[in-house]
């Protein structure tokens, strides 16, 4: 699904990201972990074309229809199918929990503005379809009651749930949730978990996350990448992973 | 044209370049801490050149006594500006400050109307000033030397601050990460201060000199130059006040040289520096001297 | 049904607001109506304004620029050629446009489209920079037009300005185009497209990584808000009769940002109350600028007084409000 090959990012003299390599399957579901600043949402920033990387190549769909989607803005790879939450939380916050899920239907709109301003039947069908796909993906995140509230007004928890019902209304194939179970507790966390395994199953995901509770990260995630000062120091699936010495040696397993 | 011509120009153009460069150093030294564009800045240069004309007509007091005076009054004003209008919006969204910014220029325009009167005043030169040097074969008036070595001056001392004293270094330190510096137990509240009346007293010692090279005062005459002086910050690369001096002259030379070169386009003189603007804005918009800013997502 | 009571009750506003018109056009004086008029035409700046500086996000102070194309536009297509004549006393009118007469609506549309399209040319390059740098391109843009307008004699009359231009603008044309740019607006901000727009403004970064293309979205938000501009420019060309470069200074655009901030950034009801407000205010209190002759005693007015108070309203609304000025629609 995505091949980073050699990627490195440089901010003036630091360097960020360090010739990262990977290489994520379809259907995987895998785990960005690596102590505070080791460069992790820095790797996101470069996917999502939020950065340009110093060198390097990013790979959507390697294979037949592959694309080179390095250097892509930040809209047009989302358009590809990639989307991602973020780790501050970024929601519209002035505008309804509604709205929020809506705005990510907003890409894939075919009419035209003209359209939408007249009413005409096409947006109208369209503008439809948009609103009952919002509406399941807030009832599928339990926002549904909230939907008319303004998004800050959320409690922490549920506005990372609406960041990611935000993120699946712009279909995408890859999802990447930064850091989604910070601030929840056990009983959150494990919900979580079981949200993550039925939406990737539902919606056909490919899911790449970054995550400090190991709980998660060992819990669902079938490959597991460790950074550590921008570059990659292990690479296996859970048990191999915990094991590792390098990893052990930067750091594990702080909850 | 030939050649006392242009060494008329020339030195009109260094002239009106100081001058600008004076007045664009407090855009600059604003902006860099608060990226905030001090749109009343024109008007404080307007106020200092007001206040030194009633010192001068008004009291007994010698005129460069008042020239001082007035200048760091302007400056206190200046300080004044940023805790009523700025201040307190200084955690608010940008769109905030920028409107209080337009309010105050609005006001301090329509203060002037008001309390001075819209019709044009005279500026009073001291005598002194009236003399006139003749330089291979042309006569320049004294004035036109003098504004080049004063800003000089000033801005060798203002280097010196910057570069050697701890408030100096605070400054430069606030605007290049400002969080950072603002957890480094400096105070915010008094660097900003010193930096508003630092530009405000600048833009009141170029006004006194404007005053005296162009002495037609009017409420409204700081727009102009208050607008094309924040471009010449943003042409030499907003936050850096060597950008700034180098814009000032750049503006000031070029808008002499187009009138001197193309004298029909005189009436579009004022045009010249939106349209560098719009251009560097297009080739560089961080400025000449301008480095890029990488955003933190 | 929510649609149709929404229906319902436009419709009845609507009803109440003809009739309401229909009655003043008949009773007020003409300085009042030309009053009311101004307000039907400030709610439609005010919306075009609050549509790129509310909606979006945008700081742009060009408004003023885009007025004056709009006005300068009607004012040429729809002045008869002896008048342009009389005008152009200095120096004639171009050719091509000597013996040019439209009828008002289709100039006041060139107007507005003639405006939108400098707004699309200017938006193109100028909407990828930060807040700070497109409030003062837009700016720039602005006094640009109003020197290139003060300098080309042979179009615009220069520094002379316009007169006698046919008085087209009557409550019909300036309330009517008011209630459209109300429908426009409310459709346009309720529509998936108006939703991106809001998302832009809340937050760029965000909207950019759900797909949506920044820059075409605030060239399009731009484009709108420039061709209403200059049908606001245009009506009130037609109104005042005479227009000049001076007229479009920064401080018509203030006059609108005033406008837009009082009623609310983001809001179309408060602009809409705002300009209303605004515009007689601006009116009700020019006595402060001017002498009053109370019979007994001449109270004397001190010129920009006016301003100096509405300055004053403007930053402690800005300031006082600081939790952010959006209002609920």
């Amino acid at each position: 699904m995505l091949k980073i090959e050699n990627m490195t990012m440089r901010f003036g003299g630091v360097v960020a990201a360090n010739k990262f390599n990977a290489d994520i399957e379809k259907g995987q579901i895998v785990g960005l972990i690596g102590p505070n600043g080791a460069g992790k949402t820095t790797i996101f920033n470069v996917i999502t074309g939020v950065y340009r990387p110093t060198e390097g190549k990013i790979i959507f769909n390697p294979g037949e229809e592959e694309q080179d989607i390095t250097g892509l803005r930040p809209d047009e790879i989302a358009k590809l199918g990639i989307c991602r939450t973020f780790q501050n939380i970024r929601l519209f916050k002035e505008l309804s929990v509604l709205d929020n899920v809506f705005i990510g239907n907003h890409l894939r709109i075919e009419s035209n503005v003209f359209s939408s301003i007249l009413k005409f039947p096409n947006y109208r069908k369209e503008e439809k379809m948009m609103l009952e796909k919002s509406l399941y993906l807030l009832e599928k995140v339990g926002l549904k009651d909230e939907k008319d509230g303004k998004a800050h007004s959320l409690p922490y928890g549920k506005q990372r749930r609406l960041e990611i019902a935000r993120a699946l209304a712009t279909e995408p194939k890859l999802l990447l949730l930064d850091e989604p179970a910070a601030g929840m507790n056990p009983q959150e966390t494990r919900e979580l978990m079981e949200f993550i395994k039925d939406i990737k199953d539902e919606f056909e995901l490919t899911i790449f996350l970054i995550e400090h509770h190991m709980e998660v990260v060992m819990g669902i995630c079938e490959e597991i990448l460790v950074l550590d000062h921008g570059s990659l120091i292990a690479q296996g699936d859970p048990e191999s992973i915990q094991t590792d010495s390098n990893v052990i040696e930067a750091y594990l397993g702080v909850e | 044209m030939g050649n006392q011509g242009l060494l008329q120009h020339l030195a009109n153009g260094i002239s009106l370049g100081s001058l600008y460069a004076l007045i664009a150093i407090g855009y600059t030294m604003v902006y860099g801490i608060l990226r905030l564009i001090n749109f009343a800045h024109g008007d404080i240069f307007m106020l200092g050149i007001y206040i030194t004309y009633y010192g001068i007509l008004f009291t007994s007091i010698p005129w460069w006594i008042v020239f001082i005076l007035a200048s760091v009054l302007t400056g206190l004003i200046g300080l004044l500006l940023e805790k009523v209008a700025y201040r307190p919006l200084r955690e608010s969204p940008r769109i905030t400050i920028l409107i209080s910014a337009i309010g105050a220029s609005f006001f301090l325009q329509n203060f002037g109307i008001v309390v001075f009167g819209g019709r044009p005043k005279a500026f009073p030169i001291p005598n002194v000033f009236n003399k006139v040097i003749k330089l291979g074969g042309v006569s320049i008036s004294l004035i036109t030397f003098i504004i080049p070595l004063v800003t000089l001056l000033l801005l060798l001392g203002l280097t010196y601050f910057i570069t050697k004293t701890k408030t100096g270094m605070a400054m430069r330190a606030l605007s290049k990460d400002y969080e950072t510096a603002s957890l480094m137990g400096i105070d915010i509240n008094r660097i900003i201060s010193i930096t508003f009346f630092i530009g405000s007293f600048l833009a009141a010692v170029g006004g006194i000199m404007w005053g005296i090279r162009y002495p037609q005062l009017m409420p409204l005459m700081g727009v102009m130059p208050g607008l094309k002086c924040f471009i010449a910050a943003v042409i030499g690369g907003i936050g850096n006040i060597t950008g700034a001096v180098l814009g000032g002259f750049i503006l000031g030379l070029g808008e002499i040289m187009l009138i001197a070169l193309l004298p029909k386009l005189t009436g579009y003189r004022d045009a010249f520096a939106f349209i560098l603007l719009i251009v560097i804005l297009l080739i560089k918009p961080t400025g000449l001297m301008g480095e890029k800013i990488t955003e933190k997502v | 049904m929510k649609i149709n009571n929404r229906f319902k009750k436009s419709l009845s506003m609507l009803i109440i607001t003809i009739v309401v018109l229909f009655i003043l056009n008949k009773v007020l004086d003409d300085y009042k109506l030309r009053v009311l008029n101004l307000c039907g035409i400030y709610i439609i700046l005010g919306l075009s304004m609050n549509l790129i500086n509310g909606f979006t996000g945008l700081f742009s102070l060009g408004h003023a620029g885009f007025m004056a194309i709009g006005a300068y536009t009607v004012a040429i297509l729809t002045m008869p050629a002896p008048m342009k004549e009389m005008n152009f006393f200095m120096k004639p009118i171009v050719p091509f446009l000597a013996n040019i007469e439209w009828s008002f609506f289709p100039a006041l549309m060139m107007g507005g489209v003639m405006a939108g399209l400098f707004g699309f040319l200017i938006g193109a390059p100028v909407l990828r920079l930060t807040d700070d740098y497109l409030a003062i391109a837009t700016l720039g843009f602005a006094e640009i037009i109003r020197v290139v307008f003060t300098n080309t004699q042979s179009i615009t009359n220069g520094a002379l300005g316009l007169k006698g231009i046919p008085a087209s603008t009557n409550v019909w044309w300036s309330w009517g185009l008011a209630l459209v740019t109300i429908l426009f607006m409310t459709f346009l901000m309720e529509g998936s497209y108006g939703k991106a727009f809001n998302a832009i403004r809340e937050d760029e970064i965000a909207a950019r990584s759900m797909g949506i293309n920044l820059f075409t979205h605030k060239v399009m938000s731009f484009t709108f808000g420039s061709f209403l501009a200059g049908v606001g420019g245009g009506l009130l060309a037609a109104l005042l009769g005479t227009i000049d470069p001076n007229m479009f200074r920064i401080v018509l655009t203030f006059n609108i940002l005033l406008i837009v901030v009082l009623g609310g950034l983001g809001s179309i009801k408060g602009s809409v109350v705002s300009a209303i407000i605004v515009t007689i205010a601006m009116e009700a209190l020019r006595f402060l600028d001017e002498s009053i002759n109370l019979g007994f005693v001449k109270l004397e007015g001190v010129a920009g007084m006016r301003m100096v108070i509405f300055s004053i309203i403007l930053m402690a609304v800005v300031i006082f409000r600081k939790e952010g000025l959006l209002k609920e629609n």
